[in-house]
């Protein structure tokens, strides 16, 4: 017999199913993780990592024209993206590297092979050998979604993972989605002086974001010279030899055509719950999601589903923690059932970047929550001055009457980062005086933060 | 210096007391230990060991009243001293909830009415049980209470005593939740929440001093009297009368045979150190069924279902003052030697009044057996949130029309299953039940 039996076995390699199996071996389980592709999973390797690293390079390369009004001469002409391109995947290959030496050291078998469930508590390879486990982690995934019309065909029409292969740059094209993948997108290309439209069928870029906080970064892209066209439809695209038309309706019927080079489109990401037998052990799924209840157990005892399967936010960090939820839920661990939404912090790696968690203005108005604001502006802190990036605001909303810090959101300079503390200040539940009372070192960006707690208290001082 | 003397907490979830009697009178000696009256907290009747140490000079809550935690209860401090400006305070500071012992009430030196006459024999040293265990209640060591800033203000705005309420945060921390949980009182689920009995305001006419359960001797007549309710009873009447009255309650009952269930429960204890009981049995049949018809293990929310994640079984447990349901969290994927180790720790300390309120909220269903009262069937009512409630009988013989038309003694088990129609339907609750007595019947089918 060379059937093995395990505690759990999880199929997918990703934020989920690798910390998955961490956890589980760190709660004395016995687990194995099941993986057809590169361990890490498209976080790791055609996701967050490699197109952090783009973005670092994109970022550097900008700044280079700063560089010249301080009368330095840069030839930027021998820009080879190709080059880019390599760093990245040298950053995505030691990610990938450093999951398998955790699974290792944690003695968590990775098992190479494309899983399906059979039965309950089993789980067949390609090659006929099976696995059998008391639990069943499903933590397969998502894959960019297609929209009829615009199908990708690798060439022309891309997809995020298209976008992240790409060994030259384009000059000119179109982005369909505005959301978080093609902000960044934008970001990156125009960084680097493609010429970039963007477009979003919602009135608003990051829909899901503050409004008044997207504002400033769509004026901030519109400066820098991206064509933003948010209320925007995209109705059909002709494909010529090496380059596209695209057929767009603005707001009010208006038509225009963009010939661009190439078209990428992001307009959100699928789960992959096809081909994996859920149908074998009668678990349906939902548009494609599976269901799950309290501690991400779906309906069929022992099997459990986390990260994009499921229908939470679609980030790598939501990934992880629900799969540590379950596999504590297995070992019998003390764990919560749910994370709560509200301090799930989303995180966009654009120029000014954005940053936010829980309640922002459009839900208090749609759900009737009762709330008051406190926006304090970059500027106010001497830090962003210095360094040249005073664009951007932390917003706090609160509740009028206790100050419980209802959601924040930052656009600006290390706003991925500056998000934390007031996270932090949410999840124990510390009030704005707290922040307001600490002293932050001077000059910081965190003083933005702090002057933030201040105007929520009523005594901000530098606006 | 005469001294106020304050209801303390005599136990972690207690927010007012009834002071039962006073052993010690107006005028007596007290010193540092002795017993001063015993106080019905909302889980058990307490002795008040004195922490101060002079003579009774007054008593401002008579026996019958109570005094919310924190609010005096007596003056203490050198004989003939004059306390009538502290009295005054005292008066005035509080809401006077009961009426002050003795008909005169607001002349300075009254002696109380100490209708029993009773006796300040503190016997030896009695073990007092003031301080709430600090391990629940977030307190380091060195008074400061552990707390999140948000739940120190909720608490301050609802009135409540953050030392008294349990945290369930990380360390035990006090957060929002179990502020919340405390403020909206028994019942709030099993967040970690404590819960509180409801909090004072529409207390009962005291007029009448209340029997101390165990001292007091059975009355050899009947008499008129109005007995004050205790924050339990309170409890117990609000939410049973909530579920009766707002949940459509229907009835479902059958006689299971027996005889497999205790020959499986004599194989297993014959190769058990301890003695599973009956009623762990009946739980994880019970919890085997429900994953089979998860629909019984929900809530009605109004505009919503709520099903639970989890089949967490309360029984019903009696007390000598009122009931509680000890629940065992998770039961479907315990086996039933785990379910009786929980449910006996669970039940001794039910009856030690020790259980904490995640230990006793958020049943999401539940079992009461009366079988050992000699009850052959009967019908409870649904314990909220829970929408099913399983009233078990007592195993008996019975004569039973075999399948050749003779009688047989059959060892039979009544059951009846009442189910809130809100959410179960008939069919749903038969299929439930009557596959719960195929396991009890059979306890093999638990494995098809």
């Amino acid at each position: 017999m060379s059937d093995v039996e395990y505690d759990v076995a999880i199929l997918g390699s990703g934020p989920a199913g690798y910390v998955a199996g961490i956890r589980a071996s760190q709660l004395k389980l016995k687990a194995c993780v099941i993986e057809k592709d590169k361990p890490g999973g498209v976080c790791l390797n055609i996701g967050c990592i490699p197109s952090k690293a783009i973005i670092h390079e994109a970022e550097g390369f900008a700044a280079l024209a700063g560089m010249e009004e301080l009368g330095i001469k840069v030839d930027r002409a021998g820009l080879d993206y190709s080059k880019v391109l390599k760093k990245s995947r040298d950053a995505a290959d030691a990610m990938a590297r450093g999951v398998t030496f955790l699974l290792k050291k944690n003695n968590v078998p990775l098992v190479q092979g494309t899983g399906k469930i059979t039965a309950r508590g089993e789980i067949t390879l390609g090659d006929g050998k099976k696995i059998r486990a008391k639990n069943i982690l499903v933590a397969t995934g998502s894959s960019p979604k297609q929209i009829p019309g615009f199908e990708f065909d690798g060439k022309i029409v891309i997809s995020s993972d298209g976008a992240l292969m790409l060994s030259e740059l384009p000059k000119r094209i179109l982005i369909l989605g505005g959301g978080a993948i093609g902000c960044e997108f934008a970001h990156i290309l125009s960084a680097f002086g493609v010429e970039v439209i963007l477009v979003e069928m919602l009135d608003h870029l990051l829909p899901l974001e503050d409004a008044e906080t997207v504002a400033v970064l769509e004026r901030s892209f519109k400066k820098r010279g991206i064509t933003v066209l948010t209320g925007t439809k995209a109705l059909e695209m002709k494909k010529g030899k090496g380059s596209a038309a695209v057929t767009l309706e603005e707001k009010g019927g208006k038509k225009r055509t963009e010939e661009v080079d190439k078209v990428l489109v992001v307009v959100g990401r699928g789960p992959n719950t096809g081909g994996i037998g859920l149908e074998n052990v009668g678990i349906k799924t939902d548009r494609g999601f599976i269901p799950v209840c309290d501690y991400y157990q779906t309906e069929v005892p022992g099997i459990y589903a986390a990260g994009d399967v499921t229908a939470s936010p679609l980030l790598a960090h939501v990934a992880s923690k629900e799969a540590e939820i379950a596999v504590e839920h297995m070992a019998g661990h003390p764990t919560i059932p749910r994370i709560d939404p509200d301090t799930i912090p989303g995180a966009v790696y654009t120029e000014p970047q954005v940053a936010s968690f829980g309640v922002n203005e459009e839900r208090a108005k749609r759900e009737g929550i009762a709330y008051a604001k406190a926006v304090f502006p970059y500027r106010g802190a001497g830090k962003s001055v210095a360094i040249g990036k005073s664009d951007g605001h932390v917003k706090v909303l609160y509740d009028p009457k206790t100050h419980e810090i209802l959601g924040a959101h930052i656009v600006g300079a290390e706003g991925t980062e500056l998000i934390h503390e007031l996270l932090l200040a949410k999840y124990s539940e510390l009030l704005p005086e707290d922040i307001a009372t600490m002293i932050h070192a001077h000059p910081t960006l965190s003083e933005a933060v702090m002057e933030t707690a201040r105007t929520a208290e009523g005594w901000v001082i530098h606006v | 210096m005469a001294e106020k003397v304050l209801m303390l907490a005599l136990s972690p979830t207690m927010e007012e007391g009834t002071i039962v009697r006073w052993l010690k009178k107006e005028g007596e000696t007290v010193k540092n230990g002795d017993i001063l009256c015993e106080v019905e907290t909302d889980k058990a009747t307490m002795d008040y060991e004195s922490i101060q140490e002079g003579t009774l000079l007054k008593i401002v809550v008579g026996e019958g009243g109570a005094a919310k935690v924190e609010q005096p209860i007596a003056i203490i401090g050198k004989k003939g001293e004059d306390y009538s400006a502290l009295l005054a305070e005292v008066e005035k500071g509080s809401p006077s909830k009961s009426p002050a012992p003795g008909a005169g009430g607001a002349g300075a030196a009254t002696a109380p009415a100490t209708a029993g006459g009773v006796a300040a024999s503190a016997g030896g040293p009695a073990v007092f049980a003031a301080a709430p265990a600090s391990a629940d209640f977030g307190e380091t060591g060195n008074g400061r209470v552990k707390s999140s800033p948000l739940a120190r203000l909720l608490a301050q705005e609802a009135g409540l005593d953050i030392t008294r309420v349990a945290g369930s945060g990380p360390g035990g921390r006090v957060v929002k939740r179990d502020v919340e949980g405390a403020k909206a009182g028994f019942g709030a689920g099993a967040t970690g929440a404590r819960s509180a009995g409801p909090v004072a305001g529409g207390a009962s006419p005291h007029s009448a001093p209340i029997a101390a359960p165990a001292a007091a001797a059975i009355p050899s007549a009947l008499k008129s009297e109005s007995v004050p309710i205790s924050g339990k009873r309170k409890v117990i009447a609000e939410r049973l009368s909530q579920s009766m009255f707002t949940a459509p309650h229907y009835y479902l009952r059958l006689a299971v045979p027996a005889d497999a269930m205790v020959k499986a429960r004599a194989a297993l204890n014959a190769k058990h150190d301890r003695k599973v009981s009956l009623n762990a049995f009946l739980i994880k049949f019970a919890a085997e069924a429900i994953k089979r018809f998860p629909a019984v293990n929900s809530s009605w929310q109004g505009s919503t279902i709520q099903m639970f994640g989890s089949i967490d079984i309360g029984l019903a447990v009696a007390q000598p003052d009122g009931l509680i349901t000890p629940i065992v969290r998770d039961c479907g994927s315990k086996g039933v030697v785990q379910i009786d180790a929980e449910l006996s720790a669970l039940i001794d300390k039910a009856l030690s009044g020790k259980l904490k309120p995640e230990e006793y909220n958020g049943a999401t269903f539940t079992i009461s057996n009366l079988g050992s009262f000699g009850i052959d069937e009967f019908t409870a009512v649904i314990n909220p949130p829970g929408s099913a409630i399983l009233a078990v009988g007592s195993i008996k013989k019975e004569p039973v029309v075999g399948p050749d038309d003779r009688i047989e003694a059959k060892t039979l088990m009544r059951l009846t299953l009442s189910c809130d129609h809100r959410v179960i339907d008939g069919a749903v609750g038969a299929k439930f039940l009557s596959t719960l007595s195929d396991f009890i019947e059979d306890p093999v089918r638990i494995l098809f």
